[in-house]
C-alpha cells in the first residue's frame, strides 16, 4: 500500500513548487497571453468594423458621384434645350420684325406712290384743265369774255367728265 | 534489487539485441515486481542505468530531521547499498522498506521527518523549472508588442494556440460566465499536468520520474481544485448543499440529501485524485512490465527470448503512443472536471416553480 501513501515530504515540496509555479503563471504568465489575446481580437474586431464601414462610405460616395453626374448631364440637357428653345424664338421674332418692317416698307411705298400718282394726276388734270381751257379759249374767245369765269366753267365740266368716268 | 530500474536503461538495452541480458543471467534472477514497483515509487538516487556492473545514478540529496539528532543533509551517494550514515539508513524491509530511518537506542527503527530531494521531488522540481520558463518565456514575448503586432510564432505560436483553444474550447463553456478569474488557474493545472506527464514518458534521466502518478502530487492538484471551488462557491452553490430543493422530508429530521451533497464536496476532487495518479501510474507500469518480459523470458532459451523482444518492443511502440495520448487525455479530463465543478459553484441559482409546486 505503500503508493497509496501519500509521503509528507512530497506533499511539501509539491505545495511549495505548485504554489510558486502557480503564483507565477497565474501573475505574470497566463494572463499577459490572455489579455494579448482579446486586444488582439478586439483589435481584428475594430478593423473588420472599420474596413466594413469604410466600403460603405467608399459605396456611399460612388453613388453620390453618379447622382451628381446625372444632374450635371440632366442640367446640360435642359441647358442645350433652353439654348435650342431661345435660338427657334430669336429667330421667330427677327422673322416677324422683318417681315412688319417689310410690309410697313411696302405701306409707306405704297402711300407714297398713290400719294404721287394723285399729284401726278391732279397735275394732269390741270394741265388737261390748262389745255381744254387754252382750247375752249381759242373756240370760245369772243363766247367768253371773262378768262375767270371760263376756267370755272372748264373745271367743272372737267368734275363732272371724272365723276362720270369714276362711276 | 534488480539491476535495472529505468526505461531508459532497457531502450538501450533493446538496442543491443538479448545477448547483453544473456551474459548476466546467471549472477542475480530478474524481479520484475520490485523493478516495476521500484520505478513507480520513490527513491533517493535517480537511477539511469547499470554499466559494466556498476550503477549510473544521480545522487540526490537527503535532507532529514530527527527529533534526536536534529537535521541532517547529505549527499544520497552516502547510503548507497545499505550504508549507515550519520545514524541513518535506507531500510531493507518492514515498515519503512525503502526509507530513511534512524536507528534508536532500543534497536526499533522510527522515521525521521523527511524532506529529502528523491527522484520524485527532483523531477518535479526540474518539471516545475522548465514549466515557469517555458510559460514566461512565452508571455515575455508580449511584452514590446501591441495589438496590431502579427501573431507570434515558432513556440510561442503553440503556446498561444493551446491557451486559446482550451480557453474558447474548455474553460469558457465549463466556468461560464466568471471564467476569467479562473482561467489562469485551469491553464495552470493543465499544462502543470501535461508537462509532467510528457516528461514521465522520456526515458532518460531529466524525464521519466513518475510524478503525476504519484498520489501526493495529485492529493495536491485535487486540493487546489478543492479549494478553487468551495472557497468561492456562491451562496447558491452552498444552498444547494445544504437546503436543496428536494422535498422537506428527506432533509427535516434526518438530512439525508444534506449529507450527501456534503459528501459530494469531498469526492469529487478525491475522484479527481485518483484517476489522475490510477492513470498515470498505470501507464508507468504497462510500459514497464512489457519491458520486463524481455528479461523474464531471458531463461526460457535464444529463440523465445527473441520473439519475445520482437513483441516487446512492438507493445512497447504502442504503448508509448497510447501513452502520449493518455498525458494529454489526463490534463484534459482533469482540466475539464475542475472546470465543471468550479462552474457549477458558481452558478447562480435560479427562481424554480418546484416550491411553489409543492406548497
Amino acid at each position: 500500500m505503500g503508493l497509496l501513501q501519500p509521503e509528507s515530504g512530497l506533499l511539501f515540496w509539491m505545495l511549495l513548487s505548485f504554489g510558486i509555479v502557480f503564483f507565477l503563471l497565474a501573475r505574470y504568465g497566463f494572463p499577459v497571453i490572455l489579455r494579448a489575446l482579446e486586444s488582439r481580437k478586439s483589435y481584428i474586431d475594430a478593423s473588420l468594423l472599420a474596413a466594413r464601414e469604410a466600403e460603405e462610405k467608399l459605396e456611399h460616395l460612388r453613388s453620390d458621384g453618379q447622382k451628381l453626374l446625372e444632374s450635371a448631364e440632366q442640367q446640360q440637357r435642359e441647358i442645350l434645350r433652353e439654348a435650342s428653345e431661345l435660338r427657334e424664338q430669336i429667330i421667330r421674332e427677327a422673322r416677324k420684325k422683318a417681315e412688319s418692317e417689310g410690309q410697313r416698307i411696302i405701306a409707306t411705298a405704297q402711300e407714297q406712290a398713290s400719294a404721287e400718282r394723285a399729284a401726278i394726276l391732279d397735275d394732269a388734270r390741270h394741265q388737261v384743265a390748262v389745255l381744254a381751257i387754252a382750247v375752249s379759249e381759242k373756240l370760245l374767245r369772243e363766247k367768253l369774255t371773262d378768262e375767270n369765269s371760263q376756267t370755272l366753267l372748264a373745271e367743272r365740266l372737267l368734275d363732272e367728265i371724272e365723276r362720270s368716268s369714276k362711276s | 534489487m534488480s539491476y535495472l530500474k529505468d526505461k531508459g536503461f532497457f531502450l538501450f538495452i533493446l538496442l543491443l539485441s538479448p545477448l547483453f541480458s544473456l551474459g548476466q543471467t546467471d549472477s542475480t534472477a530478474f524481479d520484475a515486481k520490485s523493478m516495476v514497483l521500484g520505478h513507480i515509487g520513490d527513491s533517493y538516487e535517480w537511477h539511469i542505468g547499470s554499466i559494466g556492473g556498476g550503477d549510473l545514478s544521480v545522487s540526490l540529496p537527503v535532507i532529514v530531521y530527527s527529533p534526536h539528532s536534529g537535521w541532517h543533509c547529505f549527499s544520497s551517494k552516502k547510503l548507497r547499498e545499505g550504508q549507515e550514515y550519520e545514524g541513518l539508513r535506507i531500510a531493507a524491509g518492514g515498515d519503512y522498506a525503502g526509507k530513511i530511518v534512524e536507528r534508536q537506542s532500543d534497536g526499533s527503527d522510527v522515521r525521521p521527518f523527511d524532506l529529502s530531494i528523491t527522484k520524485t521531488v527532483a523531477g518535479l522540481l526540474i518539471n516545475s523549472l522548465l514549466l515557469i520558463l517555458l510559460v514566461l518565456g512565452s508571455s515575455r514575448w508580449y511584452k514590446h508588442r501591441r495589438a496590431d503586432s502579427p501573431a507570434p510564432g515558432g513556440f510561442v505560436g503553440l503556446m498561444e494556440y493551446l491557451v486559446s483553444s482550451l480557453v474558447d474550447s474548455l474553460i469558457k463553456p465549463c466556468v461560464g460566465p466568471n471564467y476569467r478569474r479562473f482561467a489562469p488557474y485551469l491553464l495552470t493545472v493543465f499544462c502543470f499536468i501535461l508537462l509532467n506527464n510528457l516528461m514521465g514518458l522520456l526515458p532518460i534521466f531529466p524525464g521519466g520520474a513518475n510524478v503525476t502518478g504519484n498520489i501526493a502530487v495529485a492529493f495536491v492538484l485535487a486540493l487546489a481544485t478543492f479549494l478553487a471551488v468551495n472557497l468561492f462557491g456562491s451562496r447558491a452553490y452552498w444552498k444547494e448543499i445544504f437546503w436543496p430543493d428536494v422535498p422537506s422530508w428527506l432533509k427535516v429530521p434526518l438530512p439525508l440529501i444534506p449529507l450527501i451533497e456534503f459528501v459530494g464536496i469531498f469526492t469529487k476532487p478525491f475522484a479527481l485524485m485518483i484517476r489522475l495518479f490510477a492513470n498515470m501510474m498505470a501507464g508507468h507500469a504497462a510500459i514497464l512490465s512489457l519491458t520486463c518480459v524481455i528479461f523474464v523470458t531471458v531463461e526460457m532459451g535464444t529463440a523465445i527470448n527473441s520473439s519475445m523482444t520482437f513483441v516487446s518492443v512492438l507493445f512497447n511502440i504502442f504503448m508509448n503512443c497510447l501513452e502520449l495520448l493518455v498525458a494529454f487525455l489526463q490534463a484534459y479530463v482533469f482540466t475539464m472536471l475542475s472546470a465543471v465543478f468550479i462552474g457549477l459553484s458558481q452558478e447562480h441559482h435560479k427562481p424554480e416553480t418546484s416550491e411553489q409546486v409543492e406548497k
